[in-house]
């Protein structure tokens, strides 16, 4: 290899790996240093003062929405779990039995995916605003004396929300699923149907198993997608009234007048711990993977 | 926002359709269940389409759930002019289209050297860029935040002389945070390419970028184009970084200023319906040339194969 040739390699890697570990990994670092003092941004770097783990009895003894943010947040991928991620392959294991107007309807179902969940948020306030909204009129709870305040009552809203949100990601793992489908063994298939398995057993025998590593894959969007979930509360209505999720605790205490540096990054840090597991789970099968090529 | 299956599918060879013995009641079933599922899924878009196209003093008098006695576009126009969406969307062009390039650029430096060479880190880095792409974004956005207020950028970047609050910033960050994704799909891709075209140009002497630029980049085509549709859709659609970064209202992207339209818009659903429509065309557009990318790359796989 030439001189010029070890330039340029070095600048190939170099460039990207400088911004990725500056931008990403340097404040995913710092988070975790700053959990552990007190700043509130003025004054510099100077003005930080060690105060060991002070912030996370603050979050968890004397800051109010700290405990409806994490119980809304384990309910959100308990949500995912056991409602959006199995719809979401059951829709991919029937389009994939290639009936007739199975690409129409794959076409149509996946347009949710398409759309930013901000905008989500506001055609679906369109079904549930109380007045106006399509739900209430349908089933005739939009009069002044019995409307059901979908997004406005603290009881109701994040089951609200939810449905929004398996909207969503129930076709987006219909996708990834398919396409894992798709790339099964047909003669897999075949073989066990003739030895006379049901379609049934020939699904949970023999495709699920060999399905294994995208079932992995779909298993730690699932997570992490309900640890990043913001977008559809922030713009429903802030995150407030029984919308609270850690996401927005963390953004509400840098942004804006108040700056709580330390006790917003202590919250940062609850969320890296638990994003942890999925991301380390996804890169030892990935590097299982990368060892047996 | 993680792993696109999808995309590495797109490239391998289409699987022949198997002849299954299907019972005719199963079949009937499936029809029936994908029926009713789509049905429900696309009400939504259907009755958010139904506000937008019927006039305000019409909604008001029969409510909305009513039968249509005019249809009109006047709410696009409307909300178009009145949001001075053009503006919003220019926003998210800036930010979107050099995004996009950068990403691919960088990304497909990094796989094709981890494609290529055995250096002994290269599982590291594969890591150091894959697992960034899987942080939730509030993780790193306390200290990023201060890191946008310190650093100092020429003003012919930033007209505040900051990354915050400037098209700068948020180009940047899409960026780191997306290039880990196409890192991991693209260096996957170009290990499936035939070592013989780049190995033989390595006899003649060429040079490692000539290698990459001229040799490997151009067979990556499918797969720059598949992850480019998917960035583009990502970044457009981006809410959180914009929210977080950009303090000025009149310079975040559309889809972060949907916000602003909400509360423009409060007391007239059609418009906010026709506004909020307006910022869906360009992802269906895109979402429309996908699709025919995919078909080609499966039909392109075929022949070869």
């Amino acid at each position: 290899m030439s001189r010029r040739d070890v330039v340029v390699l070095s600048l190939m890697i170099g460039i990207p790996l400088l911004g990725v570990l500056f931008f990403i990994w340097f404040p995913a670092v710092a988070t975790v240093i700053l959990s552990f003092t007190k700043w509130n941004g003025i004054g510099g770097v100077s003005q930080i003062h060690a105060e060991g783990v002070q912030n996370y009895v603050q979050a968890a003894t004397n800051y109010p929405p700290f405990w409806p943010a994490v119980r809304h947040n384990v309910l959100w991928l308990v949500v995912f779990l056991v409602l959006a991620t199995p719809l979401g392959m059951l829709f991919a294991v029937v389009l994939d039995r290639n009936i007739k107007g199975s690409r129409i309807y794959q076409s149509l179902l996946f347009l949710p995916v398409m759309l930013s969940l901000a905008l989500i948020g506001i055609i679906w306030e369109l079904i549930y605003s109380p007045n106006f909204g399509l739900l209430n009129n349908v089933i005739g709870r939009s009069g002044q004396h019995n409307l059901i305040d979908w997004l406005g009552n603290p009881n109701l809203n994040l089951w609200a929300v939810l449905v929004e949100a398996c909207w969503r990601q129930a076709p987006y793992v219909m996708v990834l699923y398919l396409a894992g489908l798709k790339a099964v063994d047909p003669t897999l298939r075949e073989a066990a149907l003739v030895d006379g398995a049901s379609a049934w057993q020939t699904f949970w025998r023999v495709v699920f198993p060999v399905l294994r590593p995208i079932n992995v894959v779909i298993l730690v969007i699932t997570v992490i997608e309900s640890l990043r979930a913001f977008d559809l509360v922030y713009i429903t209505n802030g995150g407030n009234n029984g919308l609270e999720l850690l996401s927005v605790l963390i953004t509400r205490n840098i942004v804006g007048q108040v700056s709580r540096i330390g006790f917003g990054s202590a919250l940062g840090v609850v969320l890296l711990v638990i994003s942890l597991v999925p991301i380390v789970t996804f890169l030892v099968m990935q590097l299982r993977q990368e060892k047996r090529t | 926002m993680t792993t696109a299956m999808p995309v590495l599918e797109a490239t391998a060879p289409p699987h022949t359709p198997v002849q299954r013995h299907k019972v005719p009641a199963g079949r009937i079933g499936a029809h029936i269940f994908l029926a009713i599922a789509t049905v429900l899924w696309i009400t939504p878009i259907v009755w958010a389409i139904y506000t937008s196209l019927r006039p305000y003093n019409e909604t008001s008098k029969y409510g909305y759930l009513s039968f249509p006695r005019h249809l009109t576009f006047s709410n696009f126009t409307t909300a178009w002019t009145q949001a001075d969406m053009i503006h919003y969307f220019w926003n998210s062009v800036m930010i979107t289209v050099p995004a996009v390039i950068i990403a691919l650029l960088f990304a497909s430096c990094v796989a094709f050297v981890l494609a290529r060479f055995n250096f002994w880190f290269n599982i590291p880095l594969l890591i150091i860029f894959t697992a960034a792409n899987l942080l939730p974004q509030q993780v790193i956005i306390t200290p990023l935040y201060r890191i946008y207020l310190t650093i100092h950028v020429p003003h012919a970047i930033s007209s505040n002389g900051l990354l915050y609050d400037s098209y700068a910033g948020l180009v940047v960050i899409n960026t780191a945070f997306q290039v880990g994704f196409c890192v991991f799909v693209l260096s996957n891709y170009m290990k499936s390419i035939p070592h013989e075209i780049s190995e033989a140009a390595l006899i003649d002497g060429a040079p490692v970028w000539t290698r990459y630029w001229k040799l490997t980049l151009p067979l990556c085509r499918p797969a720059l184009a598949a992850l480019a549709t998917l960035l583009t859709t990502w970044i457009y659609n981006d809410f959180f970084w914009a929210i977080a970064l950009i303090s000025t209202g009149n310079k975040r992207p559309i889809t972060s200023a949907l916000a602003n339209l909400q509360g423009q818009f409060f007391v007239n659903q059609n418009l906010l319906a026709a506004g909020a429509l307006i910022t869906a065309v360009p992802t269906l557009l895109v979402y429309v040339i996908l699709q025919k990318q995919f078909i080609a790359g499966l039909s392109l796989g075929s022949s070869k194969g």
